[in-house]
């Protein structure tokens, strides 16, 4: 590493458990953070905010929340898409029944509407493990996208069958609908994911986050330890499906615009969940770098093959994306099933003992 | 840390007794009607050949086996059966025999996790790890430091377990285990696959923690040399049924147990 924690002794446990041990990372940390809220709105271009920081954000939120399950807790789970679905369907008719009220108290409350139905769905998980889980998680998902399409009242009986995200303010600016400049709708998406997952490293580092790898890592031993093995699992059922609503919400009302129900479908649980899996499972950093590679891949591909003198054209290269995701799923289960996120902390210790090997 | 304040029952008074428990799984009886007791302050061994029931027997105290005959009387409260939830708030820990512990956590971690059940700040403040929640965290911390201080794993509070020898993995998962401040520690086989000095460092942690702590231990252990110095009783099975119950001269002489030991012609 560039630098070490060498001289920096710790007085008291609060700061050897501080999220940040090191001087440098937190300045660092902060240095990131600073270029987030306070550069890129002002220099990136429309576009880059429009189609990627906020998408990629919003991905990093639901891969965060899908990481809490299936990466703290050991759940795997294939229902990402519905949960998403629940808030974003939820929020759309909370903000709708209520318009007065404040978009940001309906996106949170959309929130604790997906994890009640993801503690209902999340209710088999005492029963099943494995395989088993995922195919009931799979069931609803199937379950949830059948409701989106067949039940009108989601969507206030529209014609076109859709979510159509009505004009909300904030501090009187626009974050929400057709005139929200991607400048306003960046700084929400932003300040929402930067709270969310300071909250979610709050949580796995404490008493709730080792009872989730507890019950993960070895469930019996973790039961003879007096954790309740079913509330442990439907606590992270409720906190990752309030993630992957929240997320669900902010998708449609800062970044589709409007939305149908086939933007929940089952490929978007695959998306997350390669995700979780190429950022690597247990890692809050690597949910951002796993939501990063998978998603700007496709929208990055043409412009790099056009440097490298192949042009290609856009259909072309989504289908090269799929077939690049595809194998870089296949070679992090292979090679590093601890995904980006070690490779990352590997990376670190070789730079740290560099140029010797151990 | 501290061994935990019970004013009812007293040192050499009876702390847990299981009476006629019978366990089996379809037609395997495991355990026939084995009764026997375990006083507070005591090391008491259960040992028998393999297949004996000795590790059906823990399970059947801490709550994982339920009994299809049989009671468990725990500090004076007669059960039907165990729940693993009532056997650990009732301040049972135990270690397994094959080492169960959380493997991808850290030495810090897993002793912490250890002590879930002492921690009480609620959800809301875990959010924000403020408040009750970081001063909760940070108290318990220097209990596992303690923990950590006594069994002499500093070096690898940061280390995730898995990577850990075998000899280092036991130690940490007595760690875990006491970490609960439990009453009765059940150990299953603490040393198995150890060497001379790993057997002979785990001896001195297990008469500590008696000593020191007061603590209630119940042990299985197939060296006989360590069962019969450490304990102060030592119960025998064999095929699931109680055959030799006293003090570890009076099992060693006893003609059932040598016979089931050595085999005897029928």
């Amino acid at each position: 590493m560039l630098y070490r924690e060498a001289g920096q002794f710790k007085t008291n446990y609060r700061a050897d458990m501080a999220v940040f041990p090191i001087l440098q990372d937190r300045i660092g940390v902060f240095l990131i953070l600073l270029v987030a809220f306070a550069v890129i709105p002002f220099v990136g271009s429309n576009f880059f905010l429009h189609a990627i920081m906020i998408p990629f954000l919003i991905f990093a939120l639901a891969t965060i929340g899908l990481n809490i399950l299936t990466g703290y807790t050991g759940l795997l789970s294939l229902g990402t898409g519905g949960f998403m679905g629940v808030g974003a369907y939820a929020c759309y008719k909370l903000a709708t029944v209520f318009p007065e009220v404040h978009i940001l108290v309906w996106v949170v409350a959309s929130g604790f509407v997906s994890a009640a139905v993801g503690v209902v769905f999340g209710l088999p998980s005492l029963r099943i493990k494995g395989f088993y889980l995922a195919v009931a998680t799979l069931a609803s998902q199937f379950f949830l996208s059948w409701c989106f399409i067949r039940i009108p009242w989601l969507v206030n009986y529209n014609v076109s069958n859709a979510i159509e995200v009505p004009r909300r303010s904030l501090f009187g600016i626009a974050v929400t609908g057709p005139d929200a400049t991607p400048q306003a709708r960046y700084l929400v998406v932003l300040t929402v994911v930067v709270a969310m997952t300071w909250i979610a490293s709050n949580l796995v580092r404490g008493r709730i986050g080792r009872m989730w790898m507890a019950v993960r890592d070895m469930d019996i031993a973790a039961e003879l330890m007096g954790i309740r093995l079913l509330n442990t699992k439907l606590l992270a059922f409720a906190v990752s499906s309030f993630y992957c609503g929240v997320a669900g919400a902010l998708l449609v009302f800062l970044y589709y615009g409007s939305a149908e129900a086939t933007a929940f479908s089952i490929n978007q649980s695959f998306a997350v969940l390669s995700m979780v899996i190429i950022g690597g499972l247990g890692s809050l950093v690597g949910s951002f770098m796993g939501a990063a590679l998978i998603f700007t891949l496709p929208i990055l591909l043409p412009h790099i093959m056009a440097a490298l003198g192949i042009p290609i054209q856009s259909a072309t290269a989504e289908q090269i994306s799929f077939m690049v995701v595809g194998a870089l799923i296949i070679f992090f289960l292979i090679v590093e099933p601890h995904g980006l996120a070690r490779l990352w902390q590997i990376a670190k210790q070789k730079l740290r003992v560099w140029p010797y090997p151990y | 840390m501290r061994a935990p304040d019970d004013t009812t029952i007293k040192a050499g008074q009876t702390l847990l007794s299981v009476e006629d428990v019978s366990l089996s799984f379809g037609g395997v009886k495991a355990i026939r009607g084995v009764s026997f007791d375990i006083k507070k302050g005591e090391i008491r061994a259960i040992i028998g050949p393999n297949g004996a029931g000795k590790t059906s027997m823990l399970n059947v105290i801490n709550g994982f086996y339920h009994p299809q005959e049989g009671q468990i009387t725990f500090k004076g409260v007669k059960r039907r059966k165990m729940r693993p939830h009532d056997a650990a708030t009732g301040g049972i820990a135990r270690t397994f025999q094959n080492v169960a512990l959380f493997r991808s956590m850290t030495t810090l971690d897993n002793i912490m996790a250890g002590r879930t059940l002492k921690m009480h700040s609620n959800f809301f403040w875990q959010l924000w790890r403020y408040g009750p929640a970081e001063r909760e965290e940070i108290e318990h911390r220097h209990k596992v430091e303690e923990i950590i201080d006594f069994l002499e794993i500093e070096h690898i509070r940061r280390v995730p377990v898995g990577r850990l020898p075998y000899g280092l993995q036991k130690r940490v998962e007595l760690g875990r285990a006491l970490a609960m401040e439990p009453e009765l520690l059940l150990l299953d086989e603490p040393m198995a696959g150890m060497n001379l000095e790993e057997k002979e460092d785990m001896c001195r942690y297990i008469i500590d923690v008696n000593n020191h702590f007061g603590t209630t231990i119940a042990l299985i252990e197939h060296d006989m040399g360590v069962v019969m110095d450490l304990a102060n009783r030592v119960v025998v099975l064999d095929y699931g049924q109680k055959i030799a119950d006293g003090t570890p001269d009076e099992v060693k002489a006893n003609q059932a147990v040598i016979d089931a030991y050595l085999g005897v012609a029928h």
